[in-house]
């Protein structure tokens, strides 16, 4: 895996391999973005399937619901 | 308003590489605009993170406000005070629709003050499907040092001919 740095004031490119550590920092910095983003969907998902139930007990329809709410 | 719009440098990458990073940035500018055209090597799924960071700088300055839409459910969420670097958009993946790749845009004012960085993205990772990400996030860099340099990470490796242009704007 390697790197590609761009330096402004020359405009050269150059293509760098990266250490071991890196890797790891990617590693564990993506797989935390992931579980955040997953964690976040799945509240999402949640919240909508607790409001969906309270309607549905309600014998209302999303639009009757934000009718009343609104 | 801008009224100056000057391409500091560009890259279209010739083969994958996991991180670009623009260094030795002038500090000349008011503001700072990168945009980007990527398509990431990840695997079973149509978008992944991409991410951003700002100097080598450590401690935890990186929080994120987003707003995102798939066509299919909406949803926001928060990331505060995160270290090494933050997510800022979603580059198209493997599963997407062939040779498709994501537009993403970032806007950073002020990058050469002495004040926390706020900033701002907007993305698309587009694919020809019934749901393709859009998400809309407002960023913001907890540190007063000037931005000279910055790196922007793929989850897995952003694929060749992936392309990156860094635009300074001036007001003056």
């Amino acid at each position: 895996m390697e790197k590609v740095i761009i330096d402004c004031s020359t405009g050269e490119q150059t293509v760098v391999p990266l250490t071991d550590e890196e890797i790891a920092e990617l590693e564990a910095a993506a797989a935390k973005a992931e579980a955040d983003r997953k964690a976040a969907e799945k509240e999402a998902a949640d919240k909508a399937a607790a409001r969906a139930a309270i309607l549905a007990k309600l014998g209302l329809t999303e639009d009757e619901a934000k009718v009343l709410l609104s | 308003m801008a009224n100056t719009y000057t391409l500091i440098a560009s890259n279209t990458l010739s083969s994958s590489a996991a991180s670009v990073t623009f260094s030795a940035i002038p500090n000349t500018f008011t503001d700072l605009v990168l945009k980007m055209s990527t398509r990431d090597t990840a695997t079973t799924v149509i978008d992944r993170a991409t991410r951003i960071s700002f100097n080598s700088a450590g401690g935890t300055p990186y929080s994120q406000t987003e707003l995102q839409g798939d066509g299919a459910s909406a949803t926001s969420q928060r990331v505060s005070f995160q270290a090494t670097n933050i997510e800022f958009g979603r580059s198209t993946a493997a599963s997407a629709t062939s040779n498709t790749f994501a537009n993403i845009e970032l806007y950073i004012p002020n990058y050469a003050g002495s004040t926390n960085k706020p900033f701002s993205s907007f993305s698309v990772a587009e694919t020809n499907g019934t749901t393709a990400r859009i998400r809309a996030v407002a960023l913001l860099f907890s540190n007063t040092n000037v931005i000279s340099s910055l790196t922007l990470t793929a989850d897995t490796a952003f694929i060749a001919d992936s392309s990156f242009f860094l635009y300074g704007i001036k007001n003056s």
